[in-house]
């Protein structure tokens, strides 16, 4: 009975009622359609740069639609060379290569090192940990040119391998497969023990298989990280033969010769962001799950 | 976005350590010294393939930082210990020093609470059951994993003073005589920060999202049940249901702010004259752009550390008093 007098009298929903939630739905949507302008027009705007002729581009009145879709400039880039001997196809290789392989040992040594800090005691293991974590919050500004002394003490300047071990051993990999090693129950590794595998046999047949998205959102995540630095890259690679994708673009931007070709310019904006984009349509699950894990980027 | 890591991790590393499992060992204490010399081996093979790679290229460095910014190291690898001479002329006989400190403050100040405002905003909106909010989510984060060179491309077209398109609507809605954004003394250090807030209002909003469903809905029921309007329940319901998520962004977007960089470096590289020149900027144009003054360049780069230690600092220890 105390309920039923909690609840309030039914009311039928008057004509006026009915209008306020309507306009509000309204209001909403209107909101919404303004900040997806504001977020996704410049790449509306890139992607439709690129198809116009280069007049085109800063026409008044804005130009949304192009008259006619120049598709053959993506083509044409190719054969551009913003650099004599260098063009958009070396570094998008480059770029490819470095991207792979930094994911791919940045996965395999974060993992396995993961292990280690999770699964094994031993002395020393938590301070050695937080030394790991402590570094995490020093930022890379501070220590690049230390770093860029060591490097080039070793020879290892303008050289891709430069890259490859500037971004290989992240900490950031140790910590995100760290966390979610602690999810699964120490019992399963236990009774594999037991059964006489060993660690090595129970990290590569029990712990990375039940890891599967945990190594999707680290691979995903390090492979978009590489795939867009700009400042390591900007310190270390000199000679235009090596650059990455985002060098390439900046070189592009800054040469005289092409930099007026403003529809190429967007052509080669649009190849530089293409693959991030498909990877994170295919991978948003992963992308949203390493983020709310942890943070990104080191 | 690192000190999200370092943080959860400081925290974890403690609570764990606290409750270590410590069995009655019966065995011998030779088996047991055995066992953990076995155990110290097997931990650090797993653990050194990351480790090398990792002390070398990050522990090694950021200990060197200090060393190098007590000498006069510079492009011809010389090195001579100098004391504390290269901080003297930072702060006494560097006029940019003062400048870079002075415009990193100023895109903090704009920065920080634009795209917390933007990033709450944004949350609220998707934050209810609509068509398409998933997208919309999806979208908002699209900026934030772009590439920066790509972001600057764009926006510096966009900007453009003559051409541009976002000069055009503003002449269009009777702006005569609109900024002439990067390009301007004035209006160069808006327009970063603008471009700062677009890219990263996706992130935090993710961050404001999580918080927001953590807020009960029971909540929200009583107060609408007192007649609170909907702004009543933003100022006294959601508002303080959100105050650590509001704190975490606060001081993870003011130590973003400071170290604010590659952001500046495509869009302006600094200029228009010294209008865009951020603290991390000028280490980068003391050691890689102009003279190879390693040292110098050091010393400001330890300046930095300072700067954000303590935020990281101050955000450990109030969370650390709050969980008590």
């Amino acid at each position: 009975m105390t309920t039923l007098a909690l609840d309030r009298p039914f009311k039928r929903p008057t004509t006026r009622r009915k209008v306020r939630s309507t306009l509000v739905r309204v209001l909403l949507y209107i909101c919404l359609a303004a900040v997806a302008v504001f977020l996704l027009l410049p790449f509306f705007w890139m992607v439709v740069s690129s198809l116009k002729r280069d007049i085109d581009v800063f026409s008044v009145p804005i130009q949304w639609i192009p008259d006619a879709f120049r598709w053959e400039h993506y083509q044409e880039i190719w054969g551009v060379e913003p650099w004599k001997g260098s063009s958009m196809l070396d570094w998008l290789r480059n770029t490819l290569i470095l991207s792979v392989v930094v994911t791919f040992l940045q996965v395999l040594t974060g993992s396995f090192a993961a292990y280690g800090f999770s699964r094994i005691r031993f002395p020393g293991r938590d301070v050695l940990f937080l030394g790991y974590i402590a570094t995490i919050a020093v930022p890379w500004q501070a220590y690049m040119v230390p770093q860029f002394l060591l490097m080039s003490q070793a020879g290892l300047v303008d050289t891709l391998w430069s890259m490859i071990v500037l971004q290989a051993f992240g900490a950031f990999g140790v910590f995100l497969m760290k966390q979610f090693y602690e999810t699964i129950p120490e019992e399963l590794s236990e009774s594999a023990r037991i059964d006489g595998l060993s660690e090595y046999g129970i990290w590569a047949r029990i712990m990375v298989p039940l890891t599967g998205p945990a190594i999707a959102s680290l691979a995903l995540l390090t492979f978009v990280n590489t795939w867009n630095d700009y400042l390591g890259p900007r310190i270390y690679l000199r000679s235009p033969e090596n650059f990455t994708i985002q060098l390439g673009l900046q070189l592009f931007r800054s040469n005289p010769d092409v930099a007026t070709r403003w529809d190429l310019l967007f052509t080669g904006s649009v190849l530089s962001v293409l693959p991030i984009a498909i990877i994170f349509l295919a991978g948003q699950k992963y992308f949203v799950e390493g983020i709310a894990t942890s943070g990104m980027k080191s | 976005m690192s000190e999200v890591v370092a943080e959860a991790a400081l925290v974890e590393g403690k609570t764990q350590a606290g409750v270590r499992y410590r069995a009655k060992d019966k065995t011998p204490r030779s088996r047991r010294s055995k066992l953990r010399l076995r155990n110290t081996l097997l931990g650090w093979s797993f653990i050194a393939p990351n480790f090398i790679g990792f002390a070398l290229l990050t522990l090694l460095p950021i200990l060197a930082l200090f060393y190098v910014s007590f000498t006069d190291w510079n492009a011809f690898g010389q090195a001579n210990w100098i004391g504390l001479d290269n901080f003297r002329r930072l702060f006494t006989k560097e006029p940019n020093f003062e400048i870079a400190l002075k415009n990193t403050l100023y895109y903090t100040v704009l920065h920080v609470p634009l795209t917390m405002a933007a990033s709450l905003g944004l949350a609220i909106l998707l934050n209810r059951k609509l068509k398409g909010v998933t997208f919309f989510r999806t979208a908002a984060f699209f900026p934030y994993i772009c590439s920066i060179v790509a972001v600057a491309v764009v926006w510096n077209a966009l900007f453009h003073p003559e051409y541009g398109p976002i000069n055009e609507v503003l002449r269009f809605i009777g702006i005569d005589d609109p900024p002439r954004w990067t390009v301007s003394k004035e209006w160069a250090m808006p327009a970063v920060v603008i471009v700062g807030t677009w890219r990263e209002m996706g992130y935090y909003m993710l961050l404001y999202l999580a918080g927001l469903q953590t807020i009960p809905r029971e909540q929200y029921e009583a107060a609408s049940l007192d007649g609170a309007s909907s702004w009543q329940q933003f100022l006294y319901v959601t508002w303080p249901g959100l105050r650590p998520q509001t704190f975490f962004i606060a001081v993870m977007l003011t130590i973003g702010s400071m170290k604010v960089f590659d952001l500046v470096l495509v869009m302006t590289d600094g200029g228009p004259g010294t209008a865009t020149l951020v603290l991390s900027q000028l280490i980068w144009n003391k050691s890689f752009k102009e003279t190879g003054q390693f040292g110098y360049a050091s010393s400001i780069a330890v300046v930095l550390f300072v700067i954000c230690l303590v935020f990281t600092l101050v955000q450990f220890f109030v969370n650390k008093r709050n969980q008590k």
